[in-house]
């Protein structure tokens, strides 16, 4: 498939056009064509990345569009990979985004300025992160992603905003050089920044240098925890997400996902095709972080009273039990987790749009129930009314509720929907491998089901916080399409995940399969032959 | 010359360390501009230190063992630029907290 591999690169490129577009025609946040063009340019992504999906689903588990680019012979030159696991994570970004944008084009891209480039600047981060197979490569896209959320996490100013970007900012810069130490660590040891070509080489890294490519590997290690938010690199986390503009926060919720899909797919490269202690390097502290993560977001869960931050805890416990999935190396239980990031970053963003339309339609003087705004000392949002006039929708409080409902249903992991199904596939891989169960199992089992307790508990009561005792009873409320329309799609592709579990499971099925084989992607990536 | 290198190293980065963890802005920069110092100083030594050795090669008979190895250098002028441009970055936003808050305390602070 030559000429699908091209493929690979569009993902990057179409942000780059329409910031480079949005650059050259100025801040037109007034503009209604620029905003339409913006939108075309994240449906055209969306459009590619579907394309990519549906092309390595039709191909054997082992294929994937590979592009060394500028035609570098590979361990030289920088190589995007885009197999099966890179595919489903551009494809998340991709949705994802295209109903943040939309949902901002309604009236928080106006609220500074340039909104639209910042916007296709951190997705082309993004999905250059999933792409790309070079760790030095990583690390610029990782810069690129994150220069643009600090830009996005001040979108809309205001001192909350300032001050919790501020120490984002700090944080996120000591990861960066964190990240650049292990990374000078690993080629001081093994002489390639390639991924593939560093796999290929572990084995042969002199009995000497093994404890510095170790080391290297724990500082890289401890750089992509900060980035997924784990216990105790997280404390950023809470306040950026929830002091962040909407649509931001929504597609920060993948963010935390760039730091789960950094460790799986290293680590399972780098460590899995090795024998003895090596093979579980960093197991047991990854296990225990994920535990201690998952139980500090579910009591975070249960202390909040704002809805936004509710949402930032719930990312929490969802990176704490894909933590907890990647070290327990078993590939029906990455099966499981694979699926699980989707739905829950889908839902999570769902949460984020969701609580500013809530807050929207909510009397004023119900928002004295959320006690804890006024103690973060977060100042009222001025409405302006003027950029798009909301509409009287019938029934619109009970759309609300119900999309609040399948929101809570999904994080928290309730039958029927796909939050239930991710995990059940998890817990019965987890019980059905080999010498199962073990203590691991029944900590996972137990961090699963006691966190989804805690999620059901914070989401009843604040649902009832909302819906019960505060939205006004007529029932017609004023909502704007552009906003309630993307959270529903966010919703209905989570439900849609649960009809189309079967062909999804087998699809991650593969993926894991894929994953867990380091020396597939060895093989993709290296050209045959060439072992020097 | 490795022991010059591994001090210097290591007295950036403790420097750069101590000041992150002040409570003022200014602090904070100055403090993350040494670490960023400390660690584009370690990229640059992961490449062995050589001396009197090119990093471009020159004619197809070359012994490369007589080359310092020029992949740590494109990464150090990467990293130099990147961790620049961050800092620059973090400037404005130090200014911005300082302008809304009335102070450089990083949490916002008055005194």
């Amino acid at each position: 498939m030559t000429g699908m591999n091209h493929i690979a690169i569009l993902p990057i490129l179409i942000p780059m056009a329409a910031m480079v577009f949005n650059l050259l025609v100025g801040d037109g946040r007034s503009n209604r064509k620029i905003i339409g063009l913006n939108i075309g340019f994240s449906v055209l992504l969306l459009l590619v990345s579907i394309l990519l999906l549906a092309v390595l689903a039709q191909s054997d588990t082992a294929a994937a569009a590979v592009y060394p680019l500028g035609s570098w012979p590979v361990p030289f030159g920088i190589v995007l990979v885009a197999d099966r696991l890179a595919a489903v994570m551009v494809l998340t970004t991709s949705i994802l985004s295209l109903a943040a944008l939309i949902f901002a084009s309604a009236r928080w891209h106006s609220r500074g300025t340039n909104f639209f480039p910042l916007f296709h600047a951190l997705v082309m981060g993004l999905n250059g992160a999933f792409l790309t197979g070079d760790l030095f490569n990583l690390f610029v896209f990782f810069e690129l992603l994150l220069a643009a959320s600090y830009g996005l996490a001040l979108h809309g100013g205001g001192r909350n905003r300032v001050r919790a970007a501020m120490h984002y900012i700090v944080i996120n810069l000591v990861a960066s050089f964190l990240f650049l130490i292990g990374v000078a660590l690993i080629y001081g040891t093994t002489g390639t920044l390639n991924m593939a070509d560093i796999a290929r080489a572990v084995p042969f890294i002199a009995a000497d240098d093994r404890g510095l490519f170790e080391a290297g590997v724990a500082v890289l290690g401890i750089a992509f925890l900060i980035k997924a938010g784990s216990w105790p690199l997280h404390f950023w986390l809470p306040n950026t997400y929830s002091s962040a503009a909407p649509p931001v926060a929504a597609l920060f919720a993948i963010m935390t996902k760039v730091g789960f899909y950094a460790i799986l797919r290293l680590w399972t490269l780098v460590f899995a095709n090795q024998t003895g202690p090596e093979l579980t390097f960093g197991q047991n502290t990854l296990f225990v972080l994920g535990i201690a993560t998952v139980a500090y977001g579910s009591v975070g869960a249960l202390s909040s009273k704002a809805l936004d931050r509710l949402a930032s805890y719930l990312i929490l416990v969802s990176a704490g039990t894909l933590l907890l999935a990647v070290a327990y190396n078993e590939p029906g239980v990455t099966t499981g987790a694979l699926y699980y990031v989707v739905v829950a970053t889908l839902a999570a963003g769902a949460l984020f749009l969701l609580k500013d339309v809530i807050d929207q339609v909510l009397p004023a003087e119900a928002q004295i129930l959320a006690v804890s705004l006024e103690f973060y000392g977060d100042e009222e949002d001025v409405i302006d009314e003027d950029q798009e006039v909301s509409r009287s929708f019938p029934a619109a409080a009970t759309l609300l509720s119900w999309c609040f409902a399948v929101a809570a249903l999904v994080m928290a992991g309730l039958p029927p929907l796909s939050g239930f199904l991710s995990k059940f596939a998890m817990l019965s891989a987890a019980f059905g491998a080999a010498n199962a169960p073990t203590a691991a199992t029944w900590w996972l089992t137990g961090a699963l089901i006691v966190s989804g307790l805690f999620v059901l508990i914070a989401m009843v009561r604040n649902g009832i916080n909302i819906f019960w005792t505060s939205l006004p009873d007529d029932g017609a409320l004023r909502l704007r399409p552009l906003e309630i329309g993307p959270i529903m799609v966010l919703l209905a592709l989570c439900i849609l995940m649960a009809v189309f579990a079967g062909p999804a499971m087998s699809y991650f099925a593969d993926t894991a399969t894929f994953i867990h084989s380091p020396q597939n992607y060895i093989d993709l990536v290296l050209p045959k032959g060439d072992a020097t | 010359m490795e022991l010059t290198l591994a001090v210097a190293i290591g007295i950036l980065s403790a420097s750069g360390v101590y000041l992150l963890l002040r409570p003022r802005t200014f602090q904070v920069i100055i403090g993350l501009s040494l670490v960023s110092y400390a660690v584009n100083l370690f990229i640059l030594s992961m490449g062995r230190l050589r001396m009197d050795a090119a990093p471009i090669l020159s004619g197809s008979d070359a012994n490369i063992a007589d080359y310092a190895d020029p992949v740590p250098q494109a990464l150090v002028l990467t990293a130099i630029v990147i961790g620049f441009a961050m800092t620059a970055l973090f400037l404005v936003v130090l200014l911005a907290a300082r302008g809304i808050s009335g102070s450089d305390h990083v949490d916002g602070k008055g005194d």
